[in-house]
């Protein structure tokens, strides 16, 4: 079955445009009689707005205009997650700041001009008094009683009280009458999303058919054009918005933002051609942010480890304002993840989301799930300790048995599919486990800091039923759509409301749409990223565009294989039961050599000559799929590390990964997500962090203060994969977009902390770098500081 | 000022402000944008090109600086409708996601198998420490760039 590539490693097929340099992105777009937009920004945390002076500004060479919050008539931006039974509050979030601004990075004024030089020569020049207030910028600080108050009807800066629980008096029975308790404060440090393509955004009205255009940095052009439609007035059907070329979002390229909404009123107003492109600069400051939570989390197990239940105390920054998906993030897609592939029998999740002043925070890869990943597993490691099990062994008594079709977890999540002994094993035995803590110990007798993190987990993702949606607050719905169009040639079309920017579904739709109808993959077309080419479709985000686009685009597939194998029986004058398929062949039982190909019957159905009764000409299906379930993912991550105890370096040996995310449609390509996500998740470890001083001001604003990971802190990952298809997808694949990010930072942490253990470090917090590990290291040692 | 250079082959005249980067000079007089701007600090190797043969950040250059030498972009790097064997090499060992930082990432790695044909994989993943990628873990970059390199005659 020549052209069945489901499974197969081929070449992705966006790559032509992308290394040559022809790509397309944003900011490499250009209009006749485009002005440029910079956006004047607030430098103080929080303060009242004085005055601004624009006249100078105005006069500026090359200016057309320069614009305040008087002069703007947007509606807020939105919160689109509105959680329920959590007394939400929702304070405006103006596209410019009108009397008081709440982050460096608020915006309070955009200059238009004739060119990106002279836009910002011009911001420079508007001149804005602020009365500066105190700030509040930690989220446990902020909630605290004497605290600075961002917003007046807000008060103690709760933005939300989320709690889940499966019975909160037996979570307390559970910890009283536990055998072990293990209690921990967890710091999970702000983080900076760093899509390598800062956010763009180009306006155009067209004004005798009053419709606006707007290119965007988007991972979801479906929800800019609503959300926009609502904030700038123009009807969704006149409001076409375009993800060209998208270089990476990592969750920061899923919320609407003031820029976005200025430029298309500036395009309006001005009646000319838009453009903004923010500076790496600008990015870190008015970009959301990721993670930013203090935890108190703790565990109950008996004197065997197995868990009796888990709680966490969250308190997590929402920023200055609440994002587009942000109250969601650390509760729904955190709180629910506490029994990890654990069968726990009790959980509870108090979630306090806190103003601060600070940028805004959203999703960021994984999500919520990294971070219940790491403190279900930092339990798990502190508790092997207490009992003085292996750490391995004690996952092995608390992993939840295989199971094919469905399993309740106590946060009242049903998984889909999981094994996870198999796959701990799979990786075990990859690693060589017994020989790498055999050696460990010949390290440590050797006076040498190894060690060595070993995560068990299990994810959610490919959201989700819109059910579901509805009922945790998300104000849209969570399906996907798809059109696959085979014209009278055998070529096909592909429209998916999804918006892929790097996943590479250019190659691995068409290579489902392929193995479904034996169409070459070369014929196949993925269109995508352009709501007037596209049906509609929520986005991608969440791993969910294989998981639901993709069953999308299967189920249109099969549509349309179904209809030609009814017209191949007409044509045949068979009975359609005794008309078969196999590689885009239609023939009767046991003659496959007089047979119809799928390319004979787009021709036929398109030209319509001799249809059977009833059917309608063409050959093109839509279909609508709202996925039954989430996916749940899952696998194995180890890592081995060695710290030098005279600098704090923290070397990455070894990793090993086994992960589950069902069947691979493109081996290679799952083999780059995973890559790309571990190398993220250990960069929150080891050398990212977020840093505000007091006062609000970001002390991470560039590249050069903001460390990254680069190719050098890495060995070569070692991948191995185990295959659990999903029970209810069409094709069985689950997600995988952000598993590396949800297992790694902890795995590479519990390697560290795992080194530390024989001088008695069992905490240091994150990004731990040279200087942290060394500080503690000569603290655990009686050194001090010096 | 009028400057004159030649980019990828061919030689252009244009008058530009002293002020104007390299790399917005290419982007938005010369509309070659195959070169991305990722920071604004020369830290994410996004627009690097080569400045007579050798690699450079365009983003830490001046137009001006450029006058009467010659640049080479991503546009520059197949002849004759030939992919350069670092571009062939990116593209069959998947050493690109979203593709932002591969321009910058294959122009250096030119550079890097220019001055050493036979790196090992640390002299690469040392070699791209100006270069920044968020999406592939690098790990298909170094393998990439190890796999142009034998196909250009070094290599291990």
């Amino acid at each position: 079955m020549s052209s069945r590539i489901f499974g197969s490693g081929i070449k992705r097929r966006e790559d032509p445009r992308l290394i040559t340099g022809k790509a397309r992105y944003t900011d490499d777009l250009s209009l006749p009689g485009m002005l440029h937009m910079a956006v004047v920004r607030s430098p103080v945390a929080h303060g009242r707005i004085v005055s601004i002076d624009v006249g100078t500004a105005r006069k500026a060479a090359g200016v057309a205009a320069v614009f305040t919050a008087e002069d703007v008539d947007l509606a807020p931006i939105p919160c689109a997650w509105l959680l329920p039974d959590s007394d939400l509050k929702l304070p405006a979030h103006p596209a410019l700041a009108a009397g008081k601004v709440r982050y460096v990075g608020d915006a309070v004024a955009i200059v238009l001009a004739e060119d990106r030089y002279q836009a910002q020569d011009a911001a420079d020049l508007v001149q804005v008094e602020y009365e500066p207030l105190e700030a509040a910028v930690d989220p446990e600080k902020a909630a605290g009683e004497s605290a600075p108050q961002l917003f007046e009807d807000v008060p103690g800066n709760l933005a939300f009280r989320w709690v889940a629980t499966n019975g909160a008096d037996e979570v307390e029975q559970a910890f009283r009458e536990a055998t072990v308790v293990v209690e921990e404060r967890i710091v999970q440090q702000r983080l900076l999303p760093t899509a390598m393509e800062p956010r763009s955004a180009l306006a155009q009205w067209n004004g005798p058919a009053e419709e606006l255009t707007l290119w965007c940095t988007s991972q979801n052009p479906h929800i800019h054009r609503h959300v926009l439609s609502a904030v700038t007035g123009v009807p969704d059907h006149k409001l076409r918005v375009v993800a060209p070329e998208v270089g990476g979002g990592f969750g920061s390229k899923i919320p609407v933002y003031p820029d976005e909404a200025l430029v298309c009123w500036a395009a309006r107003k001005l009646d000319r051609p838009v453009k903004w492109t923010e500076t790496r600069g600008e990015n870190y400051l008015a970009t959301i942010h990721g993670r930013d939570h203090v935890e108190y989390v703790g565990i109950a197990a008996d004197s065997e480890g197995r868990v009796q239940a888990i709680r966490g105390k969250i308190y997590a920054a929402m920023g200055a304002y609440l994002s587009t998906a942000a109250p969601g993030i650390p509760t729904i897609l955190h709180g629910l993840m506490y029994s990890g592939p654990y069968a726990i029998p009790h959980f509870r999740c108090e979630t306090l989301g806190v103003f601060t002043n600070t940028t805004p925070t959203d999703a960021y890869r994984g999500a919520g799930r990294p971070e219940a990943t790491f403190l279900v597993e930092r339990l798990m490691e502190r508790l092997a300790e207490r009992l003085e099990l292996d750490p391995v062994e004690l996952r092995r008594r608390n992993l939840i048995p295989a199971f094919d079709n469905g399993h309740e977890v106590c946060t009242g999540l049903t998984y889909d599919s999981g094994n996870y002994t198999a796959n701990l094993d799979k990786a075990l035995e990859k690693a060589a486990y017994g020989k790498l803590r055999a050696a460990q110990e010949e390290a440590r007798r050797q006076g040498r800091l190894v060690g060595i993190g070993v995560t068990t987990y299990a994810e959610i993702c490919g959201l989700g039923p819109s059910q579901v949606a509805g009922a945790i607050g998300f104000q849209g719905g969570l399906w996907e759509s798809a059109i696959v169009r085979v014209s009278a040639t055998g070529k096909v079309q592909v429209m998916i409301g999804s918006s892929p920017h790097g996943q590479g579904e250019e190659t691995t739709f068409a290579q489902i749409v392929s193995s479904e109808v034996g169409i070459p993959v070369e014929d196949i077309e993925i269109v995508h990223g352009d709501t007037d080419r596209t049906p509609m479709g929520w986005g991608t985000y969440g791993s969910r565009t294989t998981p639901v686009s993709g069953a999308a685009v299967t189920l249109a597939t099969r549509k349309i294989r179904e209809k030609a194998r009814q017209l191949a029986a007409h044509l045949l004058e068979a009975a359609l039961e005794d008309v078969d398929y196999d590689d885009g062949k239609f023939f009767v039982k046991g003659s496959p050599e007089h047979h119809k190909t799928i390319q004979e019957m787009a021709l036929m159905a398109t030209v319509a000559w001799n249809l059977p009764e009833g059917m309608d000409p063409g050959l093109e299906a839509s279909q609508f799929y709202d996925p039954p379930n989430f996916v749940y993912p899952f696998g194995t991550h180890i890592a081995q590390v060695e710290v030098d105890p005279e600098t704090g370096d923290v070397e990455l040996q070894r990793y090993v990964a086994v992960d589950d995310c069902g069947p691979h449609i493109n081996p290679v390509i799952v083999a780059g997500q995973i890559h790309g996500g571990i190398v993220q998740g250990v960069g929150q470890a080891l050398t990212e962090g977020c840093r505000y001083d007091p006062q609000g001001q970001l002390l991470t604003g560039s590249l050069m203060d903001y460390a990254v990971p680069r190719a050098d802190m890495f060995p070569r990952l070692e991948l191995d994969h185990t295959v659990t298809p999903s029970p209810h997808h069409p094709i069985g694949v689950k997600g995988v977009g952000e598993t590396g990010t949800i297992a790694s930072t902890i795995t590479v942490y519990n390697a560290v902390m795992d080194a530390l253990r024989p001088l008695g470090v069992s905490t240091v917090e994150m990004p731990l770098t040279p200087y942290r590990v060394f500080t503690a290291i000569r603290e655990a040692r009686g050194e001090g500081e010096n | 000022m009028k400057i004159s250079l030649i980019v990828n082959g061919t030689r252009y005249e244009r008058e530009v402000e002293p002020r104007t980067l390299l790399v917005h000079f290419l982007r938005e007089h010369l509309g070659l944008t195959g070169s991305n701007i990722g920071c604004d600090t020369s830290q994410c190797g996004a627009c690097t090109v080569h400045l007579d043969g050798v690699p450079l950040k365009s983003c830490t250059c001046l137009a001006v600086q450029a006058d009467g030498r010659e640049v080479t972009t991503i546009e520059g790097l197949a002849r004759d409708g030939e992919l350069h064997p670092l571009q062939q090499a990116f593209w069959d060992k998947h050493g690109l996601q979203c593709g932002y930082c591969t321009p910058g990432m294959i122009m250096a790695a030119a550079g890097l198998l220019a001055e050493d044909p036979d790196p090992t994989e640390q002299e690469i993943r040392h070699g791209l420490e100006g270069n920044l990628c968020r999406c592939t873990g690098y790990q298909k970059i170094v393998e990439s760039i190890q796999e142009a390199a034998r196909r250009m005659g070094g290599g291990r």
